[in-house]
């Protein structure tokens, strides 16, 4: 072989080699966008972030109540970004039997002079009770809209799963109102349900 | 013709081959020549340096003292988040991939990289990424200010420099992949006959593996980057809790990110380290095959520990145990290295020109940052250290005396091969002793104020730190003024002042860069080399090399 096209081969095996890389570069771009649902996914299957993956309760199957424990559930609530909005439980924790239906209210109040789009994030403490704390009623499964200065009562029906790990007996369960007017605006639906992320 | 393009050249022969470089400046913007572009790449690491300490330097008087004195601590952050982005993205990377600019194609005897014109736009590109980046900072609400890490939500409160810092991302993100896949071509596809993957020079081996960590690693912080811009303009929710997302999942793809980003700002230091010390040990490098093998294990598990910079987000115990175990076994390969350079310095015939100097000073001091690294691998501690100046000294202690002073021994070794002529060994060794103990001065007492609890990011402190505070803002002083020594000796050499390099530079230097003269001509290896025993730089436990204490001849 010439010296020449030796020259051309190597340039041309660089060229594609080059090409190859490319495609790998392009990929590990998807990869980091497909990370998200990834996470997601496993967030789900193992509930490990304290996200309370496929917790609504189904009213009419309700396990037996196990009257031989009882299990505090401690409410939290906090207005992501700090925000001047009024936003409570009305209890701060109640003490139940895994298995019993029980319900409690949040108070929540607009105080600025707009109108406005809230959804509420819940999340659960430790992260192995996140799975067996069911609900069949919450504020936290739509948006909620505040007109300018109303306030609202809305009602949490919820039940511990008598499958709760045995060292478990205080479940903190948080809500977080996040200010969405904005992109409820862009989209008439979120783009996710919050439930199942 | 201000570049040369080697497809139009080989029409014409051999013989003009041998013309020299362009004059003017359309020489430097059209170059395609690696050493042109390596001269480029090193003079803009080092202009980023400069700014990058200046910011720092900002840092250290507004920590003087505690409470507030110079400058307002919307200001302290812009400055603790351009300091970082500047050093990582402008100075260690760009110098590394100025290096290799330089160094591989004449260590692999190649006449060039592969992808020359793929070359010239990877540089051109940093002026206009960092002047994207630094011009935020005259823009309605500064400069970026939430770390680094650009962590959400804090981030998205940057005013309109926002997407100014995003895209100044994505083109230093661009530039250092096509560097990447330039080196991994070169240096798979150019190789001069008889050089087998395991007879390479160790710098051309950790930066191949560099180059692919690049190549995996930069797309993904794109994306992640890609993912902040949509959140805050298009509506999208990847990192708000409110629509679904979880900001905690953007930590996870930037450390993904992250993580084998570090190890892309040590890999190539450890090549230089693995050549400097043996040419003044005048021994072959102990460990050649463990040494590859050192390194293609800790870029391997430079993926599965990025979460040890999340132990605080509130992990489940087993992640804490994984993350914890995964980063504690990175220590074993690095201690391989470490072990090696050691076992090569050991009873060698040693000599300490600056090169060596600083190669040493980088063996104990980068252990020094590993160490602190291994304390902060031990999860239950870090939800003490996290956040705190402990963390500030460990990387620090990695990444200055490790990386930055790698990037400077490597100058000093192989500035008498580009430009022919020796720098002042006085004013190298005067400039490394202040280096070395004033970088000891400036981050040594911030291990003591992290452990007793002094947060990171934060312009104001508690009063008991104010003692190891003004150390630290002497050290980095006396620290940035001595780096103009070292400035002034290689411009030095720029300008040829100074006694003339031979061919062979250093009695115990092999290499296929020592074959060429000095100053390397403008085109070298247009046709391969053949190599010999003597410029074999691999030694195999088993196989022969160059034998020890010989001087090579040479003209
Ligand atoms: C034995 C090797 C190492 C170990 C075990 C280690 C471990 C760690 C850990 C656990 C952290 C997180 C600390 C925290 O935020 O609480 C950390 C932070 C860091 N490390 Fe290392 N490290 C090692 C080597 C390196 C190297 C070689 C580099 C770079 C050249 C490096 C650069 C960094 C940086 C930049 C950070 C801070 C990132 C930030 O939060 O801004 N480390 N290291
Ligand atoms: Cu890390």
């Amino acid at each position: 072989m010439s010296e020449e096209a030796q020259d051309g081969g190597r340039k041309r095996s660089s060229r594609q080699h080059g090409l190859r890389l490319v495609v790998v570069v392009v990929a590990m771009f998807g990869f980091g966008f497909a990370l998200g649902p990834i996470y997601d996914a496993l967030c789900k299957v193992t509930g490990i972030n304290g996200k309370t993956s496929g917790m609504q309760a189904n009213a009419e199957a309700l396990p037996a109540i196990d009257t031989s424990r009882w299990v505090t559930v401690q409410f939290i609530t906090t207005v992501n970004g700090g925000r001047p909005w009024e936003f409570r439980p009305e209890v701060s924790e109640v003490r139940v039997h895994p298995g019993q239906l029980s319900t409690v209210s949040f108070h929540a109040k607009n105080t600025e002079g707009r109108d406005l789009v809230a959804q509420a994030v819940p999340n659960v403490a430790p992260w192995n009770a996140a799975k067996h704390l069911r609900k069949t009623e919450c504020f936290c499964f739509n948006n909620q809209m505040f007109k300018a200065g109303e306030s609202k009562e809305m009602p949490v029906r919820f039940m511990i799963d008598p499958a709760l790990p045995a060292d478990v007996d205080v479940v903190t369960l948080s809500y977080t109102f996040f200010d969405v007017t904005e992109s409820a605006a862009h989209k008439t639906a979120p783009a996710k349900d919050p439930q199942q992320s | 013709m201000a570049s040369h393009d080697h497809a139009h050249d080989h029409a014409h022969g051999h013989d003009d081959h041998h013309h020299g470089p362009a004059k003017g400046l359309m020489r430097w913007i059209k170059t395609t020549n690696h050493k042109d572009l390596g001269t480029l790449y090193l003079c803009f690491s080092f202009t980023m340096f400069f700014i990058g300490g200046l910011m720092s330097l900002v840092i250290r008087a507004e920590l003087w003292h505690p409470g507030l004195q110079f400058v307002d601590p919307e200001f302290f952050n812009q400055m603790t988040t351009l300091h970082a982005l500047v050093m990582i993205f402008g100075g260690v990377m760009p110098g590394f991939t100025g290096l290799a600019n330089w160094m591989v194609p004449m260590q692999v005897g190649a006449s060039d990289m592969a992808l020359p014109r793929v070359n010239n736009w990877g540089f051109w590109i940093l002026p206009f990424a960092f002047t994207l980046l630094l011009s935020t900072l005259f823009m309605p609400g500064g400069g970026p200010a939430g770390g680094w890490t650009m962590y959400p939500p804090l981030v998205l409160q940057t005013g309109e420099g926002f997407p100014f810092l995003i895209f100044a991302i994505h083109l230093m993100g661009i530039s250092s992949i096509t560097g990447a896949i330039n080196v991994v071509v070169t240096i798979l596809n150019l190789r001069a006959p008889g050089m087998s993957l395991l007879k390479m020079p160790l710098f051309c081996w950790t930066w191949l593996i560099t180059a692919y960590l690049l190549i995996a690693t930069m797309p993904v912080l794109a994306g992640a980057v890609t993912m902040l811009l949509t959140d805050k303009y298009f509506g999208t929710t990847f990192f708000s809790a409110g629509g679904g997302g979880d900001p905690v999942l953007f930590q996870h793809v930037f450390w993904f990110f992250g993580h084998p980003e570090v190890y892309i700002l040590i890999l190539p230091a450890f090549g230089v380290v693995s050549t400097i010390i043996p040419t003044f040990a005048r021994k072959s490098l102990f460990g050649y095959d463990s040494m590859v093998y050192a390194t293609a294990s800790i870029a391997f598990l430079s993926f599965i520990v990025w979460a040890h910079h999340m132990f605080t987000v509130g992990m489940p115990l087993a992640g804490e145990l994984f993350f914890m175990f995964s980063t504690m076994l990175i220590a074993v390969p690095t201690g391989v290295k470490v072990f090696n350079w050691i076992a090569t310095m050991w009873r060698g015939s040693m000599t300490f020109e600056t090169p060596m100097l600083f190669a040493i000073a980088f063996v104990f001091l980068f252990s020094i940052g590993g160490f602190s690294g291994l304390m902060l691998a031990i999860a239950p501690v870090d939800f003490q250290y996290h956040d705190t100046y402990f963390v500030v000294a460990h990387f620090h202690y990695v990444l200055v005396p490790g990386a930055v002073f790698s990037i400077i021994a490597a100058v000093y070794y192989w500035i008498p091969k580009w430009t022919g002529v020796m720098y002042n060994e006085t004013w190298g060794k005067i400039h490394f002793w202040l280096s070395a103990i004033f970088i000891n001065v400036t981050f040594f007492p911030q291990h003591f104020s992290g452990l007793a609890g002094m947060q990171r990011r934060v312009p104001d402190y508690a009063v008991q730190f104010v003692d190891f505070n003004m150390i630290s803002t002497i050290g980095a002083f006396v620290f940035f003024i001595a780096q103009f020594i070292f400035i002034f000796n290689m411009i030095g050499c720029m300008a040829r002042k100074g006694q003339k390099a031979t061919d062979r530079v250093w009695e115990g230097a092999h290499g296929l860069e020592w074959t060429v003269p000095s100053p390397a001509p403008y085109h070298t290896f247009e046709d391969p080399p053949l190599m010999t025993d003597t410029e074999l730089t691999a030694v195999h436990d088993s196989g022969a090399g160059y034998s020890d204490h010989q001087p090579p001849k040479h003209a």
